[in-house]
């Protein structure tokens, strides 16, 4: 198996030798990046291109490591065992298999996201060091071990909102997404956009950067929003001529709120669009 | 082995281990990137090789790129320049150096005027590109000609254009901004306070228990007994004392944020102001701070011990602004401001001072010295390093 791209992801030389990598030495691949950067969809893409299934588990701040094993429905046993439900006399009918163990019991290898690592409490990736590495573990209400039949492709996503421990660290191998070079942005939006005519592609790029650029902005746009933008751009059915003010200078773009959520953010490109206009 | 490039790393200090350079070893053995795959033969898959495998964050990608350049310098990519036409002499010569006798032996039955002519063949008949064979001439195969391929004896006949860019992509340093002393975001304040956790349990009970539940129903024969417990949240109570005016504007964006994370991280927070140095009075509203003020005594006495004790300010001044009695640039303190800072640490156990100036001043400055010494060296930097230390003892 070995990923070269997909026609709808845009990927560089060094994230292809990453996946290849981590699907040939059989190891979990962690990505980090921009908010925006196309991490998750990375696992989607190699799913799709490789033609095998995937699996999701999106971490919030309040899962368990043990979630995504198996749950013990306690609450429903004692309720069926007071009802005198047949059910109750073994225990394996009230165990609710979690990703992992789907992961590890499935007839063909599969490729499993673990999106988010770094929302949750700061001891989980510790909790998950066995199921990584030996892709195991044991179930202790039934008593079985779970064993990976075919080793699952494992992304796992950070925001890299937490220090991630290093034993964790140790096993996985490591990507950084960068935000794309102005070349690789053309190819992401012409992916996207196939019919795009090249001077709003132009200009919409041009507004893109500069806005980038600013100095103080809170959250700078990224690339995700950027496609968003200009989907509403070609909805709104809006001209290049209007992205830029009459001298190529900068102005608020159409529709700016796809791009800048913040109001300070607004407040800042509103401020310097007005001083731009006043040196005039 | 590649063993002197894993000690640069770590004389680099990049915590690589062992096990990391293992893998990179097991990595080129199974043909990922190297002579056995045409597409990934170059200095730079191996660059990017050995940064998935053995780099784990991305504030530590430009030491390595350092390291790697200071360790690879000067080696260039092994494949040709391009196909240039052979010279039959030098192919005959170079075949009879190539071939030891038993091998000459052991090869295809060829004599040496009929190789000439098979190679003239072959480059006749061949029209297209081919790979991993052992009669036409390509890549990755065993054929004595074509190149990339397990035939040691072959003779390399073109090969992929070697990276023509001039400069590498580990010498331009597209990492260097990335360290861990970028620029704080209030999220990364928020992020660094929160290791100040200690939770506890207090209010009304709302969350259902279901370890205690279990048990409650196993000691009342089956009977389902539900038991509720109150939520978690953090109970640590902070005291923060924030030097505002004067040399402290500067900061002030980097104070806004902290300020900002503090208050929302924290239930228990009690802020009040100084200027410069903490002495007789402290006020919380510094519009009204000549009317309003607290005494410093009367903080001592209203929060006590359990609350941890947190200092912002640039303790830029004069030394005498410190040491002497009268020193306070705004009224005659009767006591030294660092008499006052024996007294709030002595009283408060946990307490640390964050400093916003950069950590390469403080040496420059005596106030700062002396600021540290009366902390007893709790002084930390006003970078997610800093703040992460400074919560850590802080906990303790």
């Amino acid at each position: 198996m070995k990923f070269s791209g997909s026609p709808h992801y845009v990927a560089s030389p060094d994230l292809l030798l990453a996946v290849n990598a981590a699907i040939t030495l059989q190891r979990p691949l962690l990505i980090k990046g921009e908010p925006g950067t196309g991490k998750t969809l990375l696992a989607e893409e190699v799913a799709a291109a490789l033609g095998i299934p995937l699996l999701q588990w999106h971490i919030k701040s309040s899962t368990k490591a043990q979630q995504g094993l198996y749950e013990y429905d306690a609450v429903s046993r004692l309720r069926d065992s007071q009802l005198g439900d047949e059910r109750v006399r073994d225990i394996g009918h009230y165990i609710v298999q979690g990703v992992l163990w789907q992961a590890f019991t499935a007839e063909q290898p599969l490729v499993l996201l673990i999106d988010e690592i770094d929302k949750a409490d700061i001891e989980f990736p510790n909790d998950l060091l066995r199921e990584l590495d030996r892709m195991e573990f044991h179930c202790y209400e039934t008593r079985q071990t779970i064993r990976a039949r075919h080793r699952p492709l494992v992304f796992i996503t950070s925001n890299n909102e937490k220090e991630l421990p290093d034993a964790f660290l140790r096993r996985c191998f490591f990507h950084y997404i960068q935000f794309p070079d102005p070349a690789t942005l053309r190819r992401i939006v012409g992916v996207h956009f196939p019919g795009l005519k090249d001077e709003l592609l132009t200009a919409a790029l041009k507004a893109f950067l500069e806005l980038r650029q600013l100095p103080g902005l809170k959250k700078k746009p990224s690339t995700s929003e950027l496609l968003d933008w200009i989907r509403l751009l070609l909805a709104e059915d809006i001209p290049p001529q209007a992205l830029h003010g009459k001298e190529q200078q900068l102005v608020v773009p159409p529709l700016a709120g796809a791009l800048l959520k913040n109001e300070q953010d607004a407040g800042l490109l509103e401020r310097l669009v007005f001083m731009n206009q006043r040196h005039r | 082995m590649l063993i002197d490039f894993f000690y640069a790393l770590r004389a680099a200090r990049l915590p690589v281990s062992v096990r990391e350079y293992l893998t990179l070893l097991q990595a080129l053995q199974s043909g990922l990137v190297g002579p056995a795959n045409p597409d990934a033969c170059s200095l730079d898959d191996f660059y990017y090789l050995a940064r998935t495998t053995l780099v784990k964050d991305e504030s530590l990608f430009d030491p390595f790129d350092r390291a790697f350049a200071a360790h690879f310098k000067g080696v260039q990519a092994v494949a040709g320049e391009g196909a240039r036409a052979i010279p039959a002499d030098w192919l005959r010569q170079e075949l009879q150096r190539l071939l030891s006798d038993e091998q000459k032996a052991n090869a295809p039955k060829l004599d040496w005027d009929e190789l000439m002519r098979t190679l003239q063949q072959r480059l006749a008949e061949q029209t297209e590109r081919h790979a991993g064979g052992s009669k036409w001439i390509g890549t990755g195969g065993t054929s004595p000609f074509g190149h990339g391929g397990h035939n040691p004896q072959g003779i390399r006949i073109g090969g992929p254009g070697g990276q023509r860019s001039a400069v590498k992509v580990w010498e331009q340093r597209l990492w260097r901004d990335y360290d861990d002393s970028a620029p704080l975001g209030p999220r990364h304040l928020k992020l660094a306070l929160r290791r100040l956790r200690k939770f506890a349990r207090q209010g009304s009970a709302l969350e259902l228990d279901l370890p205690d539940t279990i048990r409650a129903t196993a000691a009342n024969a089956g009977w389902l007994e539900l038991r509720q417990v109150p939520e978690r949240h953090n109970l640590v109570k902070v005291l923060l004392l924030l030097d505002v005016g004067g040399s402290m504007d500067e900061h002030v964006h980097q104070v806004e944020a902290l300020f900002a994370a503090a208050k929302a991280e924290f239930k228990h927070l009690e802020i009040y102001y100084f200027h410069n140095c903490v002495y007789d009075f402290v006020w919380k509203h510094n519009q009204r701070r000549q009317r309003e003020r607290t005494a410093t005594l009367d903080l001592l006495h209203t929060y006590n011990r359990d609350y941890k004790l947190i200092f912002v300010g640039d303790a830029t001044m004069s030394p005498y602004e410190i040491l002497q009695p009268g020193g306070s640039v705004e009224y005659a303190n009767a006591e030294a401001g660092a008499e006052w800072l024996q007294r709030l640490t002595r009283h408060y156990p946990r307490h640390a001072w964050i400093n916003p100036q950069p950590l390469g001043l403080w040496p420059y400055q005596r106030s700062i010295e002396l600021i540290q010494q009366l902390m007893g060296q709790r002084m930390y930097p006003l970078t997610l390093r800093g703040l992460e230390e400074a919560m850590r003892v802080l906990s303790k």
